[in-house]
């Protein structure tokens, strides 16, 4: 059984301490929900947990995962940018991180279905709005498989009715036994457990 | 062709193709400085034919470094950068195929635009085939050089000045190279097989350092 365990984390960004002495467990089939003011270091711990961010101090571990990869390997990040090129279609920038990131699992076409931009396909993803964005950074959450997601702000710019299929997706995600890691304000339309971090505002 | 790599590749080759990309702008650019040559020297055929060699070396040279600080960069400030770092796939090989698509998209045309304008500059027809030679055989290694600076940019968080003070002094020994072997060909006495070996081997070397160094750079470059 997979489980992300911290040990005293401590993250320091630009000479400052984010967050200190953090601990926590997240087990497989937990969603936990990252909360905490502005600033409070909640982008900043996914970026540490997707290996993108360097731990000050204190120990990060994944057991049951695949020993020969690294703790980033088995994560899917989803910043606030959305890691695609404006020149290239909807298709292509999904098939290019299918492709790069190993895929393994739902289709192209089924991942842009699922997410409402199928009709957007042969668009250039500059013409996209906010929204049509954000769904097609969350399409490669489907095309390719990894057990722990790590969502920063994943609503942002969601309507309601994309909140829900991306709740549904999560939903699906943590029943078949993987982990999801939001760093949110709102709420995300699942059981989570929370994990508050840093001072109150 | 399917994988990780081949993917990288063919996105960045269709990127540079694509309106917007600049594979085109470095020919252009090579174009203008070999163009404005003959009006800054004077129509000496002689001294033309003599220095044309080396102007087309420096064109392209400047022509290849133009648009080379976009290589990370660009990937960095959409994100994509550290999607690419959390992949299985070793981070030199990404780069090496970065600057494989980088080298076919900027610096082939620089190799086929190479004899035309040669003729600007009075290159005699047997030394067009040298130029191209070594072009083709040096080219790689400014890609792969440059791939170097353009990761110490993105992880200096220092544009474009970082880049040329960095990136020109390493490029020196292969236009040197490059020149020197050019000439062995048109004029001797030197023969043209020791600088060429030596440009081939500048270029080799930078196959196998330069990619372990830029993702030393970008390793570096996380906070």
């Amino acid at each position: 059984m997979m489980r992300l365990t911290a040990h005293a984390l401590t993250c320091q960004r630009g000479g400052r301490i984010v967050f200190a002495d953090l601990s926590f467990s997240v087990a497989a089939g937990e969603a936990v929900q990252v909360t905490g003011p502005n600033g409070a270091g909640k982008s900043s711990l996914l970026r540490l947990v997707a290996g993108l961010v360097r731990i000050e101090s204190g120990r990060l571990a994944l057991e049951g995962g695949d020993a020969e990869a690294s703790i980033g390997e088995h994560c899917h990040y989803c910043g606030h940018q959305d890691a695609f090129k404006g020149s290239l279609t909807v298709a292509e920038n999904l098939a290019f991180w299918t492709a790069y990131l190993g895929g393994g699992g739902g289709s192209a076409e089924a991942a842009m279905e699922r997410l409402g931009i199928a009709h957007l396909a042969a668009l250039p993803a500059g013409y996209l709005s906010a929204g049509q964005r954000r769904r097609l950074a969350l399409a490669r959450l489907i095309t390719v498989a990894r057990p722990i997601w790590l969502l920063d702000e994943p609503t942002a710019a969601l309507d309601l009715a994309s909140q829900k299929v991306l709740a549904g997706i999560m939903a699906e995600h943590v029943a078949a036994g993987g982990v999801v890691m939001a760093a949110t304000h709102g709420p995300l339309g699942l059981p989570t457990r929370e994990l508050a971090i840093g001072r109150a505002a | 062709m399917t994988g990780p790599l081949a993917a990288i590749f063919r996105r960045d080759l269709t990127l540079a193709m694509r309106i917007g990309g600049g594979a085109m702008v470095g020919v252009v650019f090579f174009l203008a400085v070999v163009t404005i040559v003959p009006f800054g020297v004077g129509p000496d055929m002689n001294l033309l034919a003599r220095i044309g060699p080396a102007i087309l070396w420096i064109g392209a040279l400047l022509a290849t470094l133009l648009g080379l600080d976009r290589l990370f960069q660009a990937d960095a400030d959409d994100g994509s950068l550290d999607v690419m770092m959390m992949a299985p796939t070793p981070l030199p090989l990404v780069i090496a195929a970065k600057a494989a698509a980088h080298w076919l998209a900027t610096g082939l045309p620089l190799v086929a635009a190479a004899p035309l304008l040669g003729l600007f500059l009075n290159v005699p027809p047997e030394a067009m085939g040298a130029v191209a030679l070594t072009l083709a055989a040096g080219t790689p290694a400014l890609s792969l050089i440059g791939a170097v600076g353009a990761a110490l940019s993105v992880a200096l968080r220092r544009g474009g000045l970082l880049m040329a003070i960095l990136v020109l002094p390493l490029t020196i020994p292969v236009l040197i190279f490059g020149v020197a072997a050019t000439n062995a060909a048109i004029v001797g006495p030197l023969p043209f097989g020791q600088p060429f070996t030596i440009l081939v081997a500048l270029s080799l070397m930078s196959l196998v350092l330069g990619p372990i160094a830029a993702a030393a750079a970008l390793r570096f470059g996380l906070e």
